[in-house]
């Protein structure tokens, strides 16, 4: 792993040099190729996938088509790269794609180093626990001298460890080689918990043998935010990726949706409301898009908590819990700066 | 009765001895330890099958939309179902799915006519096959001329793809390792170190590293903005990879070739692509038949290795399926499917192999 990690660390260093040859560059290829290419997962339940007739769907993907909807005034002008874990970053840098939203955790190395900007966070993860409801467990606090089944090596052992030694509590692991094999042992009751990404969690819950009766615990105990990703050096495009994300997560916190947006854009008097929708103050000027730009969003994709909910939320299978992903006015921790 | 030399007729063997009865007791109960044995191996046999119907056919569910269908407890078709056409042909637009259809019904077509002994011209259609059959798949498949759509290669996927792609590497890789091959054997000393070199390289490393290389390293070599096809990127590391697995096939079977018939050419005044291509070559290639198709079976399975440049070949879309959130939980249908499918090709490409051996065994025969 630390080898891969030196090796794009040096081809980061190498493509960092020519990245600064984008400024302005990215906006303008896009609108002259008619659509944005778009990196995503070749598939994680919620966040990347396609549905039976082939059309990608999933809250990475909304991010793309929302970044479209505000260039183009239609979301569906998008293309989508499938991409695995290792070749991301390359697809991003050598130009291949023009976002990359692919469940990629915010961190500072890859901020830093391999020439590239996080525009945002449009789902924050990081390390849950799964109970079974029998053990009648509402807290992580009260796993004390539970058993664990945890994948052996892995940094998700070593979150493990710190939270029940920070907490003074004590854990019997159970350790196995890969991620199938840990989730079986789960459902067969050979241990009490189970503990992963939390996205993972209500993944893996929807398999078991009996879904409803298990329990994906409130706690987080790692950071992982994820986020869509441009290349570094041109602050339009990442400016646009970025607001994109904003504009939904404003748009839920003044109650616009896509079924009351054009009606808010016509009648609302609350003036946030009509900065979002660019009946007043700067409008789409500073980024280069037309002033209706987050009226397209809103209306094609949604605001973010229409795209959570399809998605991940409780009109998909998956059914995850809000949690921190809230507004930061209703105790979680998505905030979005003003518009205006 | 009595026979004419005052004998009495032979009797029938006693019946336990023939037909079904004898055969079980000569071969599955001809002694105490081999009927333990046997029905040991029915018991096995038993807790295998059974589970295994009942999963598949009994408590299966075949007909119906989306996982509520879902109800029988064992296997759920309707996965492979409901995504059947996204397994076939990928993100291919559904409006084109005619254009791929008829590019295999020719290649069917094409293979059926090969293979009919009263068909006049075979060596012409061999040749359209192997050279203009290529070109009007390519047309069929990209698009942009007659009229057709273009559609582009990032739409490919599905078995077309898998199909597309161990296609071009099997016809392609074969002459390119026959020229490697004599090259290797060759006396000119250029020509022979770069054939060693290139094979040697290719054959040296994984093809995992070789998609790895053009997927990730090859974008950062050319200059901005010029993309280079990533499908055509894989292709050209296969078809590379598989040529020089395959030259080494070739080149056992020109060792295989007695000095004899290199001197038979030579004595007939055959310059040195006359005597290669009439008289050691098709000596040389009928020899080595389980070995090229072997080679060929192995770079049909080979092919799956896409899935870690992200191409949606068969098994990177059944993949995907089961991610689906709608879908989570039904990997065991999708790698069952999958398997069936690689199972078949492969096990045609096998028992073709053996008939071209059948055909083509003149006078070897012992």
């Amino acid at each position: 792993m630390k080898k891969i990690f030196a090796f794009t660390s040096a081809v980061a260093l190498l493509t960092s040099i020519s990245a600064t040859a984008f400024a302005g560059a990215t906006l303008e290829a896009v609108k002259k190729k008619g659509f944005i290419q778009c990196g995503v997962n070749t598939g994680v339940p919620g966040f990347a996938g396609t549905d039976d007739k082939g059309t990608w769907r999933g809250i990475d993907v909304d991010v793309c088509r929302a970044a479209a909807a505000a260039v183009f005034g239609d979301a569906s002008k998008v293309q989508y790269t499938p991409l695995t874990a290792k070749e991301r970053f390359t697809a991003l840098q050598s130009g291949e794609i023009d976002i990359l939203s692919r469940n990629t955790t915010w961190t500072l190395t890859r901020d830093t180093s391999l020439g590239l900007n996080f525009a945002g966070v449009n789902y924050y993860d990081g390390q849950g626990f799964m109970v079974k409801k029998s053990l009648g467990v509402n807290s992580a606090k009260e796993l004390d001298g539970a058993s664990f089944c945890i994948q052996a090596g892995t940094t998700t052992e070593l979150n493990l460890t710190d939270y029940f030694r920070s907490n003074n509590m004590a854990y019997t692991p159970i350790t196995f080689d890969t991620s199938p094999e840990t989730a079986a042992a789960f459902d067969a009751g050979r241990c009490d918990a189970l503990t992963s990404d939390q996205s993972q969690l209500y993944a893996l819950r929807i398999q078991l043998k009996d879904p409803e009766g298990a329990v994906v615990l409130p706690e987080i105990i790692s950071k992982e935010p994820l986020g869509p990703v441009v290349r570094q050096g041109d602050d339009e495009w990442f400016n646009i990726v970025r607001w994109s994300l904003y504009a939904m997560v404003n748009a839920e916190e003044l109650g616009v949706t896509s079924e009351n947006v054009d009606q808010m854009a016509a009648s609302s008097k609350d003036p946030n409301i009509l900065r979002l929708l660019g009946q007043e103050g700067i409008k789409g000027k500073g980024m280069g898009l037309e002033d209706n730009w987050a009226v397209n969003i809103i209306k094609q994709v949604g605001n973010y908590g229409e795209i959570f909910e399809r998605n991940v939320g409780q009109g998909s299978p998956l059914k995850i819990a809000r949690g921190i992903n809230q507004l930061w006015n209703k105790g979680g921790i998505q905030y979005a700066p003003p518009i205006r | 009765m009595i026979n004419k030399n005052g004998t009495l007729p032979d009797l029938p063997p006693p019946s336990t001895n023939i037909g079904v009865i004898g055969w079980l007791r000569n071969n599955l109960f001809p002694s105490p330890l081999n009927t333990l044995l046997t029905f040991f191996a029915i018991y096995i046999i038993y807790l295998v099958i059974v589970p295994t119907v009942d999963w598949a056919f009994l408590n299966s569910n075949w007909v119906g939309e989306s996982r509520d269908a879902c109800t029988g407890g064992g296997a759920c078709w309707v996965f492979i179902s409901a995504r059947f056409d996204l397994f076939m042909y990928g993100f291919y637009p559904e409006s084109e799915y005619w254009r791929i259809n008829l590019a295999f019904a020719i290649l069917v077509l094409l293979l059926v006519l090969l293979n009919i002994r009263q068909v006049p011209q075979r060596g012409w259609l061999a040749a359209f096959t192997l050279i203009c059959y290529p070109v009007i798949t390519f047309y069929l498949f990209s698009g942009g001329v007659f009229g057709l759509d273009p559609v582009d290669t990032s739409k490919w996927g599905g078995l077309s793809l898998t199909l597309i792609l161990s296609g071009v590497g099997i016809v392609a890789s074969l002459p390119l390792g026959v020229i490697l091959a004599l090259g290797r054997n060759s006396q000119m000393p250029i020509v022979k170190a770069a054939s060693i070199v290139f094979i040697e390289f290719w054959r040296g490393v994984p093809l995992i590293t070789v998609l790895f290389m053009s997927s990730v390293m090859l974008p950062l070599f050319l200059p901005e903005g010029t993309s280079f096809d990533k499908l055509l990127r894989a292709m050209i590391g296969i078809v590379l990879f598989e040529s020089a697995y395959m030259a080494e096939v070739v080149r056992g079977g020109l060792a295989a070739i007695p000095r004899g018939q290199y001197e038979a050419a030579k004595a007939l005044g055959l310059n040195y692509w006359k005597s290669m291509a009439l008289i050691i070559l098709p000596q040389a290639l009928k020899l080595v038949i389980p070995g090229i198709v072997n080679t060929f079976i192995a770079l049909f399975k080979d092919t799956t290795l896409v899935l870690i440049i992200g191409l949606f070949d068969l098994l990177t879309t059944i993949e995907a399926g089961f991610k689906d959130s709608h879908w989570l939980g039904y990997a065991l249908e999708g790698y069952v499917f999958a398997a069936l499918v690689y199972w078949i090709f492969c096990f045609s490409m096998s028992r073709y192999s053996q008939h071209l051996e059948r055909k083509l065994s003149t006078g070897h025969a012992r």
